[in-house]
């Protein structure tokens, strides 16, 4: 059942997004995210991925163009607010904070919320998720592995008690047990009731959790359809899927 | 004799310690060199004389002590707060020597200021607390010293359990980390680097009023030396690094005095020192002692 609009969580609107003053990496990227889908953005190196969830989370204002969280404009405003308004945005590379321990990563997560009643639960149940995350919580994070690594990441974004949890590239430089672990966890956490905001290169694993997907291709989405028919789709096939 | 030279090493180290750390904080988060942080220190010297001058006892004594370094942090940390705000903020996204050239600017801006509208003369600063000399049989050593060295220490000691343990302390080393990352974890960045400011303003103008009472004396350039050192101390250690300002203070201190005490006409050299050491870590190991980051897995 397709949603209604009235569930829309995140709009664009015809963003822009430049670096420096020459290089156009989105050029006019309109997008719809209803609460509760996973929603996949593939596209191939340098398409424009990183740079459109850097313009969502404030680290790139966009340049033209709307962005509207659960109705309200957040174009203008800085990452640390965009984040406390409800969106979590685990960068490409993991970015976890090496000197500081596991533990002090996670709660870093939650630096802007108050309810220490529930920081301690979401602490236990990020530890239920990721049960190697509490063997290590005194380890330093620069020290864990890559997958350990991305699954701090995805810990402590849970940690701010996102309603929108945007994912770049969850699967990069990972072996394939643990990329299936991590979109094992994906898919739990939206069970759970987090919207998913999911760019991946892997495009098969990518459209295999998410319901709906878009194509990126040099700053524009291509193509917008929902995830089966994409698999389906001939183009994508030959282009992402290597068919 | 050694031993007495060896406290009195650590002692001057003491103050160039607390120095450091202000070097290193913000160097830490920012990667600038805050030159300025030697006229903030300079001008909590002045804010202490005032505030013995006007609100302690004649006396002095401990409560004075107290009274005199809380003024002084609080005007040095608030001054801090404002030369980012003022100075650096705004170009925070330009080339890195642009920061540079404002810390100067700001510096030569203060030390005028003080020089104008304060006073060009050498100022006697008190001892504040009375002097005695105390023997411990095998060394003598005087209060002053045991009191610069321990409160220095107890500064040290609170920055470490502000750092390590407290909210704030973890979002500075998360900033430090990573500051774009900081932001997307609802970290206010600029709180945090404010915060920074305050922080080492505030320990400059304590290492202000214990430098003054070290010298008995205060004058609008006497941050210079001092800076300098400290700096030197920062990059010794390894700068950005928390307990490296913390032990190349202490080394350079310690050099400093032994170099003066033991050298041909070292005393009047020993001003020197600082720069050798800084030309020599910059040439030998740049990152410093303890100036070691751990790499990030891809
Ligand atoms: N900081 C930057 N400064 C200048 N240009 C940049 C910067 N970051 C990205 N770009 C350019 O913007 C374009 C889009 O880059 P982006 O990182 O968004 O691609 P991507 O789709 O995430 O690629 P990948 O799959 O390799 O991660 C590229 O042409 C890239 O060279
Ligand atoms: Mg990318």
């Amino acid at each position: 059942m397709p949603p209604t609009d009235n569930a829309l969580i995140l709009e664009l609107k015809n963003i822009h997004a430049v670096y420096g003053k020459k290089i156009h990496a989105l050029k006019g990227v309109n997008l719809k995210i209803h609460t509760g889908e996973i929603v996949a953005l593939i596209g191939s190196n340098g398409a424009g991925k990183t740079t459109l969830l850097k313009t969502i989370s404030g680290v790139l204002p966009a340049e033209q163009g709307d962005i509207l969280f659960k109705g309200r404009a957040i174009q203008n405003i800085k990452p640390h607010e965009i984040a406390c308004l409800g969106i979590a945005h685990v960068p490409e590379g993991r970015k976890i904070f090496p000197r500081l321990t596991v533990l002090e990563n996670l709660e870093m997560g939650a630096f802007s919320r108050v309810d220490a009643g529930g920081i301690e639960r979401d602490l236990r149940h990020a530890f239920e998720l990721f049960p190697i995350l509490k063997e290590r919580r005194g380890q330093l994070g620069g020290t864990l592995s890559g997958g350990e690594q991305q699954m701090l990441a995805m810990a402590r974004a849970l940690m701010m008690k996102p309603e929108l949890l945007m994912l770049d590239e969850p699967s990069m430089g990972l072996a394939p047990v643990i990329t299936d672990k991590i979109f094992e966890i994906i898919a739990a956490i939206n069970k759970e009731g987090k919207t998913v905001f999911l760019v991946e290169q892997n495009a098969r694993r990518a459209l295999s959790v998410a319901s709906r997907a878009y194509v990126l291709e040099t700053g524009q989405i291509v193509s917008e359809d929902n995830a089966q028919n994409l698999l389906n789709d001939p183009k994508v096939q030959e282009a992402y899927l290597g068919v | 004799m050694f031993i007495e030279q060896l406290f009195n090493g650590l002692v001057l180290g003491s103050i160039y310690s607390l120095i450091a750390l202000g070097y290193t904080l913000v160097y830490g988060i920012l990667m600038m060199i805050n030159f300025a942080h030697s006229e903030v220190l300079m001008v909590g010297a002045f804010v202490g004389l005032a505030a013995y001058t006007l609100l302690a006892p004649p006396a002095g004594g401990w409560v004075a002590l107290v009274l005199v370094l809380l003024v002084a942090m609080t005007a040095s940390g608030l001054l801090g707060i404002v030369i980012e705000k003022l100075a650096y903020r705004p170009l925070r996204q330009a080339a890195r020597l642009a920061p540079l050239i404002s810390a100067i600017g700001v510096s030569i801006i203060l030390s005028n200021a003080v020089f104008l509208w304060v006073s060009n003369q050498l100022l006697s600063f008190p001892k504040v607390v009375p002097e005695q000399s105390i023997s411990l049989g095998f060394m003598k050593i005087g209060s002053l010293q045991i009191l610069i060295f321990f409160t220095s220490l107890i500064l040290m000691a609170v920055l470490h359990f502000m750092v390590q343990k407290t909210k704030m302390g973890k979002a500075m080393r998360a900033c430090a980390d990573d500051l774009t990352t900081s932001g997307l974890m609802g970290i206010d960045v600029n709180k945090v680097i404010a915060f920074t400011f305050l922080i080492g303003g505030a320990l400059a103008g304590a290492a202000g009023v214990l430098n003054g009472m070290y010298y008995g004396s205060i004058k609008y350039n006497l941050g210079f030396l001092p800076g300098v050192k400290a700096f030197t101390a920062a990059v010794l250690g390894g700068i950005g690094n928390i307990a490296g300002a913390v032990l190349g203070g202490f080394l350079l201190g310690i050099l400093e005095v032994m170099a003066a005490g033991y050298l041909p006409n070292g005393s009047q050299w020993k001003d020197v020192f600082a720069f050798v050491v800084l030309i020599g870590v910059l040439l030998i190991r740049p990152s410093g002692i303890l100036g070691e980051r751990i790499a990030e897995k891809i």
